[in-house]
């Protein structure tokens, strides 16, 4: 075995694990919220489904994490010791963090059922809340031993540390990174959780189960879609602080070898927003109100694809010689403008703001606003659309091509804040104006086509799938060196591989991965069954 | 189980579409090798082989064209030659070079000492430069490289190439190198390149310059070993004048080697 690729599968393997881990706890604990705000009991119900099914993936995640001890100390022991001595401190916290979000794992699951109503759902949401506080901090320790070795602190030019472990901990990339990771586990989850129900929804034996089903697969979709849409601005806020600390690392991961890696993202983030979309437009189908929706939705889809077709648009195509006389040069002629960053910032931006109508068209389609400004509150949001959508456009082509290329990604604040401004705004009038709106009819939970719950499926595995990707290229413009700049990898191993190879990796471990998750998922499934064995046991008297 | 099928086939063929697409729908680009240490005989080299040379690096291993370039993330350097003596003379200026070769050598390791308008990282004001120092580790040139590089940059800025050629090593004297690539293996292997037994008796050793080294872990910790390696005369052994211990360890040793010798030493009791 490969030591470089063992590391790398297992890493990665203990990352979309501790991902979903960390995740699902965070929506759990919301949606148990909701449901004792609202005496809903449904929402407790999905709430106890959905650790339900995590619960055994704990006990994977900290597995796949003892392996990647041992694959440190056996393939690479000089650099684990040399980490381990900086880090001693938040490792031993580290480890008494596991044992205590263990036990508080252990009593919510299993304490659920007895820790209801009045008081005791008070102690039980603070269990859950305890759960979350212990599963972020091991992540945000975890992430510090990573971005240390990105961008290490406290360390002198010969690698010598001379600070405290705090220091080494707060180094310069770890806060993006914990911000970006933290929104990312967030979608990752509820897109895991939606493949779930997905399946049980297809394979349900009767009309409530599908019903139910239907119900759990739109919630998980719907966190999918929320942490989905500040998802780009964490990665924008992470890549700007990666510049910041280092032009040159900024640069390999965005204009040197990994510029190619971005194109592959733009697919997999196209599937992504598609498949998440393309699912809200079939739940339109669950409301009867939803026809006066359907001819807009075109539109929807058309501008999502066009977004996506801009952000896949390559800059600086590699070319035969023959094939650079005829073009003339290494951008085409017209499609080359897509390829700089503004319009790529422009592209997500309108990929983003278009993924909120849809969800506001879902949300529209079975209600009629009753208040007497509907009107005017209609007229308010589409001019802020419009508004918005001009000045997200305006400025990606001023600061795109009538700037120097230093002033070029100064579009990107003011855009990215047109759109948050959009999806703030509109939520607040749309919520003001459907307050005590009436329903065109009962909503039927479970009428969606069999076909809407592959785009659940889709969104899982694209997600995995870009994960890995992500991880490749975060990790590998350390390129030669273990820690950046102060402990160098001298092993065969150092230089960085292709795309290509890079997609084997990644290929292979998220096919173990979806085995796990469908062995997790089955656990949970045979823990509710119960074979009575006639004539097996001895009758008793 | 037919639905399971169905499912598992489904993600089964997405996932062979993204690795299909990553394997062959974009071009394979093969990263660049780690940056070897170049081999010259400095002897044998005339001043337009030196300049060569230096282009090579400029735009090779000390990756100068990621930023130097016609992209506008840094200045270009083809006007070096008109543009270093007015800036010597500018209020900005806060180093201490006095000629051009100066100005470019002080511009490659302390970058920050002269920011041209515009450049300065975000929120500086000028005041701070994006650029590492080129002797660091991240591109880590050695001495002759970064006087190649100089020659190089006079020469293509318009102005006189004032750099000379260093002279080669006398004979049996270690050829002016960077970092070797691996880091050594053992800690006598540290103990015998950095020359540890002149002054020590240590690993078999029996200099007698400095303190006995063979029972040292016996009655000192790894810190205060450490810390003896790389700022020898902050404690000084009881006998033993200071300031004898040359103060650049810290500097010529690679992290992995200095905590091999400090274990070394920490467990020969």
């Amino acid at each position: 075995m490969n030591p470089r690729v063992a590391v790398w599968l297992v890493a990665q393997l203990h990352l979309w694990l501790g991902a979903f881990v960390v995740a699902v706890p965070m929506f759990v604990f919301i949606i148990e919220t909701i449901g004792m705000m609202t005496r809903d009991e449904r929402y407790d119900n999905m709430a106890y489904e959905f650790i339900k099914v995590s619960i055994t993936a704990y006990s994977l995640t900290a597995i796949m994490g003892g392996l990647l001890s041992f694959c440190l100390v056996l393939f690479y022991p000089d650099l684990f010791k040399y980490l381990a001595l900086i880090f001693k401190e938040s490792m031993f916290a580290y480890a008494l963090l596991f044992f205590a979000e263990s036990a508080v794992l252990y009593i919510y699951y299993y304490g659920w059922h007895w820790l209801q109503g009045g008081n005791r759902k008070w102690v039980h949401l603070t269990f859950g809340l305890l759960l979350n506080a212990f599963g972020i901090t091991l992540m945000l320790l975890a992430n510090s031993w990573t971005t240390f070795m990105m961008s290490p602190a406290a360390v002198d030019a010969a690698g010598v540390f001379n600070g405290n472990t705090w220091e080494a901990i707060h180094n310069f990339l770890w806060n993006p990174i914990n911000i970006h990771r933290v929104v990312a586990n967030v979608a990752y989850g509820g897109s895991i959780v939606g493949a779930y129900a997905g399946f049980k929804f297809l394979s349900a034996k009767n009309k409530e189960e599908r019903a139910h089903y239907d119900w759990v697969g739109y919630n998980a979709n719907f966190i999918a879609i929320a942490a989905l849409l500040p998802l780009p601005f964490a990665g924008y806020y992470l890549t700007a602080e990666l510049y910041a600390y280092s032009q040159q690392m900024g640069i390999t991961l965005m204009g040197g070898v990994f510029a190619w890696i971005f194109i592959i993202q733009a697919v997999l983030i196209g599937a992504l927003f598609l498949s998440a979309n393309y699912y809200l437009w079939c739940g339109m189908g669950r409301s009867d109100g939803a026809s006066r929706y359907n001819g807009r939705i075109k539109f929807i889809a058309i501008v999502l694809v066009a977004a996506f077709l801009v952000w896949f648009t390559p800059h600086t195509l590699v070319l035969t010689n023959s094939e650079l006389k005829s073009l003339g040069g290494p951008y085409h002629k017209y499609l080359g403008v897509f390829g700089i960053m503004p319009a790529k910032n422009t592209a997500v931006n309108f990929l983003l703001t278009f993924t909120f109508m849809s969800f506001m068209f879902y949300r529209r389609a079975n209600k009629v606003a009753t208040v007497s400004w509907a009107t005017t509150g209609n007229a308010i949001q589409i001019a802020l659309f419009t508004m918005g959508l001009i000045n997200i456009v305006t400025l990606g082509v001023y600061y795109g091509y009538f700037t120097n290329t230093v002033y070029k990604v100064a579009a990107s604040i003011p855009q990215v804040l047109t759109t948050l401004t959009i999806i703030i705004v509109s939520t607040v009038i749309d919520t003001l104006m459907y307050k005590g709106a009436k329903d065109v009819a009962p909503l039927h939970w479970g009428r969606m086509p069999a076909r809407s719950q592959y785009a659940l499926f889709l969104l899982a595995v694209s997600f995995t799938w870009l994960m890995g990707l992500m991880g490749y290229v975060r990790s590998g413009i350390r390129q030669h060196w273990h820690v950046s700049n102060i402990f160098r990898d001298a092993s065969p191993d150092a230089y960085t591989p292709t795309l290509g190879y890079a997609a084997n990796v990644i290929t292979v471990g998220t096919i173990i991965f979806m085995a796990m998750v469908i062995f997790v998922f089955w656990l949970s499934t045979i823990s509710g069954k119960h074979v009575v064995a006639k004539g097996y046991w001895k009758e008793q008297a | 189980m037919n639905i399971f099928l169905k499912v598992a086939a489904f993600s089964l063929v997405m996932v062979a579409g993204f690795w299909g697409f990553a394997s062959f729908g974009i071009p394979q680009i093969k990263p660049a090798p780690p940056p070897v240490e170049e081999k010259v005989d400095l002897g044998a080299m005339t001043m337009d082989q030196f300049i060569a040379l230096g282009g090579k690096i400029f735009n090779g291993k000390g990756t100068c064209t990621l930023c130097h370039n016609k992209m506008g993330r840094a200045p270009m350097l083809s006007d070096i030659g008109k543009n270093a003596p007015l800036r010597l003379k500018d209020p900005r200026y806060k180093g201490t070079a006095k000629t051009i070769e100066e100005y470019i050598f002080e511009s490659m390791t302390k970058p920050s000492m002269y920011v041209v308008a515009g450049f300065g990282k975000s929120g500086t004001n000028d005041t701070e430069s994006p650029m590492p120092d080129v002797t660091g580790g991240g591109i880590g040139l050695n001495p002759v490289e970064v006087k190649a590089v100089i020659a190089y940059l006079q020469d293509a800025g318009g102005a006189e190439v004032t750099v000379e050629i260093p002279a080669m090593p006398k004979a049996g004297a270690e050829a002016p190198k960077a970092e070797e690539a691996a880091p050594l293996k053992t800690a006598q292997e540290v103990i015998a390149k950095f020359g540890c037994g002149a002054c020590h008796k240590v690993a078999g050793q029996t200099g007698e310059i400095g303190p006995n080294l063979t029972k040292i872990g016996a009655t000192k910790n790894k810190d205060y070993i450490r810390q003896s390696i790389l700022d020898p005369d902050a404690v000084i052994a009881k006998g033993y004048p200071a300031g004898m211990m040359p103060k650049t360890f810290g500097e010529q040793m690679k992290a992995k080697e200095l905590e091999m010798l400090v274990d070394y030493l920490a467990g020969s009791k």
